[in-house]
């Protein structure tokens, strides 16, 4: 069937457009045996045919789910183009989800087929089978351990290729029929965002909304048919959905599936991707790797990597800020390149790299300049499940660690009066299945998106977001105040590990402070200052001396910003012990916990906001391994901090 | 769109016909088996069989005589009495060479690897059986020569996405890790594609994570490859998880030959070697 490029407007014709355009060209790469396998498009469309045609023998219709639990593989995203040919709706899950985590989804979106990786999602499902009367058909696609295995409606996507062929070659012309039945605005796919309370909600996204945002994803950073992705996060998350799947198919361009979780690493220096996304977790854990491996090279190496990585750190910053970089940098930075950069990112795997964006949480700038001047374009972008991915992202010309970026292409956005970004685009969620409080919650009547997000737009155009909107609150003379921003600047000094600020309704800011017991141990030990345990050493008034420069440099910081000028930080102590989930002061994904920790420490916060009190004796309760409780008790020195007056320039 | 429907450009492996089950004819059958050295009588009057895919356990407290009866089997040392029936022949004069021909292969206690070698040459080590041309035709990698390369290669690699060792496959064994270690000694062993895999303490001196690791692997290379398993192994636990029947030794004597429950419940062997009932839980 031939057909148009703007006809192509939902992804099984993106696939029949692909496929008649680039026939020949490698949709799909995936590592079997230690041979990169590959699939043409024209290939690909067969694939998608055949499965679909099993599926359809097997009773799938049109609006009915499914669901697709696995890693990134060619055959599942062939299984999801093959749902969507048919009408039906595919429901990525998390691979690693428990067979109990895996029951509501199933029951929620009434899912009769489920196509499962391997025998470990079979026999997850297996497990909970009894809780899913609607679910009829397990197809897998790795059969090992799974040949013998017989259970109801259990089959392995070879036998359903088989079908498919016996089924279309009885009904010539029915695939294209199915494929053009197909409308824009149908559901595409339903994605599960993993709530912190509750059930997690399925965000419904129709063709339409997943094809703008990937396309003004392409348009903003020219994403052509030639570049190279590796799909290796969990293909249930909506970013890897967009990278490996949306533009996969909107832009042509070519899929790696890596041979195993273990590999990524080897298979991402082979690949060499030209396009990347990680959240920060991943380049901080490659920046701990390359670390570690310096600390053992030899002397000279490690002055080079030295060298070599200042001058291009001052390349980069210079152009990041606008400015040319000095004349001997620049006589330089081509010899560092060559002695160090290059062969750096060749280790890396990031040697073509184009495009690289990281999202998801703050990127602390240490982390973010080291790979900025080692030459990878990394970029940040805002947006979630609900958005479709792209709402903000930088510009080549316009990357700096504290903002995620302008607005991109298609988006309105616009920043409530209590600090909360909404938005407006073609990409947003239909509504969340089944649910239409938490629908009405999000989406307002005037088609706004909340977000969820307090920040704010810089004057240059890029949205900045400083904090979760629930958090975010008022001091008394009614400046902004966003303790996770100052948090945050806080935390990224390696001395310290944890900071709680507070200043809600009050006329300014205080902190609390943990100190990092590793990091300041061995600055302790280099230094010659003995101590004896983690509340010895948090006493030590040198150790106070260095957490204050910390303090220092953070309030220089928020006073050369007039949103944060008001909110500098004027007392601080550093505590006796660390918080801890055990205590319930943080939660087990190591947030902290607000309320808690004002309640616990309301002495010390009292004694912070007075004055005339210099130490406070605190004791606080807490709980041992093996559950007994206790008090500590500490005589906490508070400390004043240097505050800067406002617009000051920042350090 | 095309209308002519392709075979599937990415077929899965095509799965290796297991062994028949429940096949009559046992595959191995040691009858009045005697061992000495000098005057101590390491194994005496040792006889029992191992039937066709499955996994049979050899235990016993330490000298009881379990890698003598291994290294039997295997053709290491000659018993002065008794006869060894492997497949249906009678083997007199057993050597380890033969054995290993007549498909036969064991992994070593103390693990049998080139550390200085890569996990992939290895594990190609144990193809060696399999190469049949000639060493200058496999220096020069000519024809029949290379042909055969990527035969035996195809063969590793699907070990060792079994084994998932993939991320490995260009390191130095002696750089790995004890437990990925014992994983490669017994990729080697499989390389051969053996009717009958000997298993020295397979579990020895792994965590408990790896030694779930290790008995899925054991239980699914008799799926995956058709090998009939014999294993000694010191914990309990993963004995009567993994295997069909257990032979218990003492001081060179069988003193039972049962399924793990009834042998769990022998007052024989409870009190050779479980110690008391209460202990082997």
């Amino acid at each position: 069937m031939a057909l148009a490029q703007s006809a192509a407007d939902t992804f099984p014709r993106l696939l029949v457009w692909q496929a008649q355009s680039r026939p020949h060209r490698v949709a799909w790469r995936e590592k079997d045996l230690g041979i990169w396998q590959e699939t043409t498009w024209a290939q690909g469309l067969d694939w998608v045919q055949r499965l679909a045609g099993g599926f359809a023998h097997l009773g799938l219709r049109r609006g009915d789910h499914i669901a697709v639990i696995g890693e990134n593989r060619p055959r599942l995203y062939a299984c999801m183009l093959a749902a969507q040919a048919l009408g039906a709706i595919p429901a990525p899950l998390y691979q690693d989800a428990i067979a109990a985590e895996l029951v509501y989804p199933l029951q929620l979106a009434e899912v009769g087929l489920v196509i499962a990786e391997d025998e470990e999602q079979v026999d997850k499902l297996l497990e909970v089978r009894e809780q899913l009367p609607r679910l009829r058909h397990i197809l897998f696609h790795d059969p090992r351990g799974l040949r013998k295995l017989k259970a109801d409606g259990l089959l392995s996507l070879d036998e359903v290729e088989r079908l498919g062929i016996a089924w279309w070659s009885q009904r010539p012309g029915q695939f294209d029929a199915e494929v053009n039945a197909g409308r824009a605005d149908d559901v595409a796919a339903l994605f599960f965002t993993s709530g912190t309370t509750g059930h997690p909600k399925g965000v419904v996204h129709t063709h339409a909304s997943l094809i703008d945002r990937a396309r003004a994803g392409a348009e903003f950073d020219r994403l052509g048919p030639d570049e190279e992705v590796l799909a290796y996060l969990p293909p249930a998350w909506i970013g890897q959905n967009i990278f490996s799947y949306a533009q996969h198919l909107v832009c042509g361009y070519t899929v790696n599936c890596p041979e195993s979780q273990n590999t990524v690493g080897i298979d991402l220096r082979e690949i060499g991707p030209t396009y990347y996304f990680a959240p920060p977790r991943v380049f901080e854990a490659t920046l701990t790797e390359v670390r570690v491996r310096m600390d053992d090279a030899a002397h000279i190496k490690r002055w080079l990597f030295d060298a070599c990585l200042a001058v291009a750190q001052r390349v980069q910053t210079a152009r990041d800020t606008g400015q040319a970089p000095r004349l001997v940098d620049r006589l330089l930075h081509p010899l560092a390149d060559g002695l160090m950069l290059a062969p750096l990112r060749n280790v890396l795997g990031f040697s073509r790299i184009r495009v690289a964006y990281t999202a998801g949480e703050a990127i602390g700038p240490e982390l973010f300049r080291f790979y900025r001047a080692i030459g990878v374009n990394l970029k940040q972008l805002y947006g979630s499940t609900e958005t479709a991915v792209f709402v903000c992202m930088q510009p080549d010309n316009g990357v700096r660690s504290d903002t995620v970026g302008v607005a991109a292409p298609g988006v309105e956005l616009k920043v409530a009066d209590s600090g909360e970004i909404l938005l407006r685009s073609a990409g947003l969620l239909r509504e969340y299945y089944r649910n239409p409080q938490a629908t009405a919650e999000v989406l307002d009547e005037a088609g706004w998106y909340h977000t969820g997000d307090a920040g704010w737009l810089e004057g240059d155009g890029q949205l900045r977001i400083i904090d979760r909107a629930k958090d975010v609150s008022k001091l008394a003379d009614g400046t902004l105040f966003a303790p996770k921003l100052i948090e945050n600047k806080l935390k990224f000094f390696p001395a310290i590990k944890e900071a709680v600020a507070f200043g809600a309704g009050k006329d300014r800011v205080v902190a609390m402070i943990n100190i990092d017991f590793p990091a300041v141990g061995s600055w302790a030990e280099k230094r010659g200052i003995p101590y004896t345990s983690y509340a010895d050493l948090a006493g030590k008034p040198q150790v106070l001396d260095l957490v204050a420069d910390c303090v220092a440099q953070v309030n220089a910081d928020l006073a050369a910003d007039p949103h944060t000028a008001a909110a500098q930080i004027h007392r601080f102590a550093v505590l006796h012990k660390e918080l801890d989930p055990d205590d319930e002061e943080l939660t087990r994904t190591r947030k902290v916990r607000r309320r808690f920790v004002s309640e616990k420490y309301a002495t010390l916060i009292a004694a912070l906001y007075d004055p005339a009190q210099t130490h406070c004796l605190l004791r606080v309760q807490v709980r041992f391994d093996d559950g007994r409780t206790g008090t500590v008790q500490g005589d906490l020195a508070l400390r004043e901090a240097q505050v800067y007056p406002r617009l000051a320039a920042a350090a | 769109m095309a209308a002519v429907l392709k075979p599937a450009p990415m077929p899965a492996p095509d799965a290796p016909t297991p062994a028949p089950a429940a096949e009559p004819a046992p595959l191995l059958q040691l009858q009045g088996i005697h061992l000495r050295f000098g005057g101590i009588k390491a194994l005496q009057d040792i006889g029992f069989d191992v039937r066709r895919g499955e996994v049979r356990a050899i235990i016993g407290p330490n000298g009881a005589g379990k890698s003598s009866l291994l290294n039997v089997i295997n053709g290491v040392y000659q018993p002065q009495q008794g006869q060894i029936i492997f497949d249906g022949q009678p083997l007199p004069q057993m050597r380890p060479g033969r054995a290993a021909r007549l498909g036969i292969a064991r992994t070593f206690q103390n693990l049998a690897l080139f550390s200085g070698m890569s996990v992939l040459d290895n594990i190609m080590a144990g193809r060696n059986l399999h190469m049949r041309r000639g060493l200058l035709a496999q220096m020069v990698r000519l024809g029949p020569a290379l042909h055969e390369e990527v035969a035996n290669r195809q063969v590793v690699e699907r070990i060792i996405d079994f084994l998932e060792i993939q991320a490995w496959r260009k390191v130095p064994v002696g750089r790995l890790p004890y437990g990925l270690q014992k994983r490669v000694d017994l990729g080697r062993a499989l390389a051969m594609q053996p009717k009958l895999l000997l298993l020295d303490e397979p579990m020895a001196g792994m965590n408990l994570e790896e030694k779930e690791d290790m008995s899925r692997f054991i239980l699914e290379s008799r799926e995956e490859f058709g090998a009939t398993i014999v294993l000694i192994e010191h914990d309990m636990g993963v004995v009567m998880d993994l295997s069909d029947r257990v032979v218990v030794l003492d001081y060179g004597k069988q003193i039972a030959d049962d399924t793990p429950d009834a042998v769990r419940n022998d007052p024989e062997v409870i009190r050779a070697y479980l110690g008391t009932a209460t202990q082997q839980e």
